[in-house]
């Protein structure tokens, strides 16, 4: 009998969708961590809108943003391939594969907003908004960045997209929740914060078990091939390395400040390690797996407490974990990165000097730029047209009623009090 | 001295309490409670099934309070959940006979206040 053995290119392609079908399961993470932490009256409000975006997501990415991320056009946009039509694939496997795995990427970036903006964001703006995002927003940064555009013939590099993903979601959540404004009750008139606890912490413990376990996808499928094995494994262990100290270094950071081991925070840690590894995986050796984690650990909680000092509501820390360490994980590559692991320069501590660093530096501030300005505009037109929040009976009700006039939790007695 | 009992919508209970510390009245006991009145009921849809739900999620309130609080407090009540519409409530106003502070051993009114 004759022994088929797969092709190279079969064996890439089985890597990527698994990849993919890993990153599509992350959705699930965000969902679960979205629900755990905010009250129950308004769960089945934010699992609406984590499923819909990547409902969004996927027709808005085949339709416009495969064409303006990856089709040939300028170094700010591509314009061609719209539909996918006449479109091909930017790696070594086939386009639908490759579409898959980018579409996913696509689906996160836009669902981390849903965190950010939960518990008065009105669920008609927020279809919106996730298509605009899915479609337009994020394809134009993915083509600067991963598309041939501007940044990445200036050397920039992003491996699984802290900048690409995280700092875009993380940024436009921010402008988002900022043109929103707090929930009713956070804050005092004094601007001291009032806790608002998360209703399921269980449920939120799995989504980020969940999230950890897709970053394995997120992270060593970017590899985009299989090859010997050398570079999957090490992306692997750096994104493993990474979210055990960051989740370590934030349960000590909040034990220390607040004298309690909060869990909610030692999670947020270990995600603000998973956001800060997604960027230098590839690029950097174990230790500095470790030190970037430690970091993201420790940024993460004063990234929280400061936004609370300013009375910017972010119910979930989707602004610390996905933004502020979206932008740390991408300034890492210029300091721990490696020439010899494929890099334009060595880092900062491997006597790269600066360069690396600046560029990468450039780069982010550019992306964050341009998210605050056309994310802050979609906000306000949607504002001014739809509307984008619900109104103050409504939000104290509760949003699962108010929006989609079912219960998450019926038949249990769910005690509303804020 | 009285004891106030007053049903009220669960999401007027921020304002209700806001409004009972403006009149200096701190204490106070919050249950969930199911119920219904003149609103007869609501209703939801499940998977595209219309159900009407009869007993309606409600705040029940109870506050025991000397004679000269009694007018505040019950202002105070209606101020923070009243919005004219059908379901804001009731309150039940009933006397008192005693009351007693178990950590004291207090007695009437100086075990209320």
């Amino acid at each position: 009998m004759e022994t088929i053995y797969a092709s190279n290119i079969g064996i890439d392609t089985l890597w990527v969708l698994i990849a993919a079908f890993l990153v599509f399961f992350m959705q699930a993470g965000f969902g679960m961590v979205e629900a755990g932490f905010i009250r129950a009256k308004n769960a089945c409000n934010i699992l609406t809108k984590n499923f819909l975006d990547f409902c969004m997501a996927s027709i808005g990415f085949f339709i416009f943003g495969y064409a303006i991320m990856f089709g040939r056009g300028n170094s700010f946009m591509g314009l061609q391939g719209w539909f996918l039509s006449g479109a091909q694939s930017a790696a070594p496997v086939p386009l639908f594969a490759f579409w898959l795995f980018q579409a996913a990427f696509c689906g996160a970036a836009a669902t981390i907003v849903a965190g950010g903006m939960a518990e008065r964001m009105k669920f008609s703006a927020y279809l919106v908004y996730s298509f605009i995002i899915s479609a337009f927003i994020y394809p134009v940064v993915g083509h600067w960045i991963w598309g041939g555009g501007w940044l990445a013939k200036l050397n920039f590099i992003d491996f699984a997209g802290s900048t690409v993903v995280h700092t875009v979601g993380g940024f436009a959540a921010l402008i988002g929740t900022i043109i929103l404004k707090p929930r009713i009750g956070k804050y005092n008139s004094d601007k001291s914060a009032n806790a608002i606890a998360g209703h399921n912490i269980p449920l939120a413990s799995l989504g980020v078990f969940i999230l950890w376990f897709g970053w394995f996808g997120f992270n060593p499928g970017s590899t985009l091939s299989v090859g010997n094995g050398n570079l999957i494994a090490r992306v692997a262990i750096n994104t493993n390395l990474a979210a055990a100290s960051g989740g370590i270094l934030a349960m000590f950071t909040i034990w220390k400040m607040f004298g309690k081991p909060d869990l909610s925070m030692a999670m947020n840690g270990a995600l603000a390690g998973l956001v800060a590894i997604t960027a230098p995986c590839a690029f950097i050796d174990p230790w500095a797996a470790i030190t970037i984690g430690i970091v993201a650990g420790i940024i993460v909680v004063l990234g929280v407490v400061l936004l609370d000092r300013l009375n910017i509501d972010d119910p979930v820390g989707a602004v610390s974990v996905h933004g502020i360490n979206g932008v740390w994980g991408t300034l890492a590559i210029g300091l721990f990165g490696k020439q010899a692991l494929g890099l334009a320069n060595n880092g900062l501590f491997y006597g790269g000097g600066l360069k690396q660093l600046g560029v990468q530096l450039l780069g982010v501030t550019a992306v964050i730029i341009f998210i605050l300005i056309t994310m802050g505009i979609v906000f306000k037109l949607i504002d001014a047209t739809i509307g984008l929040r619900v109104s103050r009976e409504e939000e104290l009700r509760g949003l699962d009623i108010g929006e989609h006039g079912m219960e998450s939790y019926a038949g249990f007695q769910v005690f509303v009090t804020e | 001295m009285k004891l106030i009992i007053a049903m009220i919508q669960p999401h007027k209970l921020p304002d209700v309490k806001k409004a009972l510390y403006g009149a200096e009245v701190f204490k106070m006991t919050v249950t969930n409670a199911l119920g219904c009145g003149q609103q007869k009921g609501y209703t939801e849809t499940y998977r595209g099934v219309i159900h009407e739900v009869n007993l309606l999620k409600k705040v029940r309130l109870e506050i025991a309070v000397n004679e000269d609080f009694v007018e505040p407090t019950i202002k105070a009540i209606i101020k923070g959940s009243r919005s004219g519409k059908i379901g804001d409530g009731k309150i039940f106003v009933l006397d008192l006979p005693e009351c007693i502070r178990i950590r004291t051993g207090e007695r009437g009114g100086y075990a209320i206040g």
